[in-house]
């Protein structure tokens, strides 16, 4: 592996920034609203009518704490996916980046990493809106922009590595639907995993979203030990995708 | 420094890149010495993009040498960009951000220390000081060429690649790019300057290499080119087809060359043509680039 030149990290980066400039009001008002409408529907509506509890919480809270990994997964597996795909194919951005002293690895890096850090905030808006409904601050909940961090790390490399395989931008639907949207459903945001048939139970372990949702329940109801296994495989999930980024972009990038 | 022969600032030796059963570059030698505008000329599918990408480390060489300014290709190519300005074909501005921060970007991908002053420097040469603000969709399409040029020029660069600088511009646009990347050469930056305009290879280039088909068929100075080509004169007919046919074949039968131009035909070395090769309604005009262009590359010039 070659070295990553942080002044090379920092120059995509701020590209980023000077774009992030022109749109960060309609990402963030929706990153805001998102999660108010989904507790005011799913938390009060479902909440005060059909179920009561859920794992011994408030259905706001049980909903309000595994919304963040939704908004995680919706803040970068997407804009990364996108947002690559544009800047490499019809923007050429890449290909102006590239002539410059910048190696592919470093611009798949920065990419990822300016996303993994918005996602990281954008995490956070969830749980600070179910404070509104009655979910009670607590210290864990310091560490949830750090969880958010290192699963969006991983759905950024998602995201890019899809962008880098994909020959045309409609079949992006195949991957929103067929990963993205079963990944976020059976996270266990809206219902409980251990309610599900055994297989599907099985499945969800290997959903990285579902152990940031139980990651973030711990950080406000109380962290268990086996807490530290869910945050190595987030990092394993994370290591493995920027690996395979960096890889499939080199190969879809230089002739 | 105290060489005597200074290493070219470009060198390509034997270089093959092939695109599955498409051979884009196909045993190309090619030196540009420090300090000259080199232009490489030649039809669309010459090779010529896929030269530059090979420059820049953006292909990799399937067979041969590439050093660029005494740095190996493709394992220092990293060292070799960050001296080497590239000013693409196609357009691929930051369009949503704003003159200065387009600039910015690059001075900081290019490690410039004083960004300020380099993003100050780029406005003025783009002339856009008055727009600094401005996002890059307001302006027009002159002014975004002279954006790009300055944005691959941020941290002053020994060499420049500039890949077609003028294609799908208007007339008035082109004679401003063209002055301004003559100022460049003046003060002595080497660049090498792709292009299928003759007009333009003649008007900024010290030398022309022709390239067609992979490689370079043909180099030297305009004028040296045009000698050795196609002579000192050039006489063009335009009659109906038959008549065409009927002055192509005397010409040829004196061995004469004769090349297409548009709706008429061109008689290149008319000097040397014996009496009733050249027809009375004949044209008679000097040998140009275009006649070496047409002649060496078989494709007719814009």
């Amino acid at each position: 592996m070659r070295r990553l030149e942080p002044a090379a990290i920092t120059g995509v980066m701020s590209r980023e920034v000077a774009n992030f400039r022109s749109y960060w009001k309609s990402t963030t008002f929706s990153s805001v609203l998102e999660p108010v409408i989904y507790l005011v529907a799913f938390g009060l509506g479902l909440g005060a009518t059909i179920v009561d509890r859920v794992d011994g919480l408030e259905y706001v809270e049980f909903v309000g704490t595994g919304m963040v990994a939704t908004a995680v997964i919706f803040s970068s597996a997407l804009p990364a996916m996108f947002g690559s795909f544009v800047k490499e194919r019809f923007q050429r951005t890449y290909d102006a980046i590239l002539a410059a002293p910048v190696d592919v690895e470093e611009l798949v890096t920065a990419e990822i990493l300016w996303i993994s850090i918005r996602a990281g905030v954008y995490g956070c808006f969830p749980l600070i809106v179910s404070m509104f409904f009655g979910l009670d601050p607590s210290p864990g909940m310091l560490l949830v922009p750090l969880f958010c961090f290192i699963t969006a790390f991983g759905f950024a490399g998602f995201g890019v590595a899809t962008a880098a395989s994909v020959s045309k931008i409609d079949q992006f639907s195949y991957v929103t639907t067929l990963v993205v949207t079963p990944l976020f459903l059976v996270a266990g945001t809206f219902f409980p995993i251990d309610e599900l048939p055994e297989g599907l139970q099985a499945a969800a372990n290997l959903n990285p979203l579902h152990h940031l949702v139980e990651l973030v329940r711990h950080a406000a109801f109380g962290f268990e030990l086996t807490d530290l296994l869910r945050v190595a495989a987030l990092l394993v999930f994370a290591l493995a995708l920027w690996r395979l980024a960096v890889r499939l972009m080199e190969k879809r990038l230089i002739d | 420094m105290s060489r005597g022969v200074s290493e070219p600032a470009i060198q390509l030796r034997g270089v093959v890149k092939r695109f599955g059963p498409i051979t884009a570059v196909d045993g190309l030698d090619l030196d540009v010495p420090a300090g000259i505008c080199l232009g490489l000329l030649g039809p669309n599918g010459a090779g010529k993009s896929t030269t530059m990408r090979l420059l820049t480390g953006q292909a990799i060489a399937d067979e041969g040498e590439i050093r660029v300014l005494e740095h190996e290709l493709p394992k220092q190519s990293k060292e070799a960009r960050a001296l080497m300005g590239v000013v693409p074909q196609l357009d691929n501005l930051d369009v949503d951000v704003s003159v200065q921060d387009n600039l910015a970007v690059f001075a900081r991908l290019y490690r410039v220390k004083d960004v300020r002053a380099a993003v100050d420097r780029g406005l003025e040469l783009a002339r856009l000081t008055g727009r600094r603000t401005d996002e890059v969709d307001k302006l027009s399409g002159g002014m975004r060429r002279r954006l790009l040029l300055a944005r691959g020029l941020v941290h002053r660069p020994p060499l420049i690649l500039l890949d077609e600088p003028t294609v799908g511009l208007d007339p008035q646009i082109r004679t401003e790019l063209w002055s301004l990347i003559d100022g460049l050469r003046s003060e002595g930056t080497t660049i090498l300057m792709s292009t299928h305009y003759i007009e333009e290879a003649q008007r900024l280039a010290d030398e022309v290499a022709v390239m067609a088909h992979g490689k370079i068929v043909a180099r030297g100075r305009p004028s040296e080119l045009i000698a050795q080509h196609a002579g000192r004169e050039t006489a063009e007919v335009y009659a109906p087809p038959a008549r065409l046919a009927e002055v192509r074949a005397t010409a040829e039968s004196q061995g004469l060359r004769v090349r297409p131009a548009g709706p008429a035909i061109a008689i290149v070395g008319a000097e040397r043509a014996a009496n009733g090769a050249i027809p009375p309604e004949a044209i008679r005009r000097a040998a140009s680039l275009e006649d070496v262009f047409v002649l060496l590359t078989g494709e007719e010039a814009e």
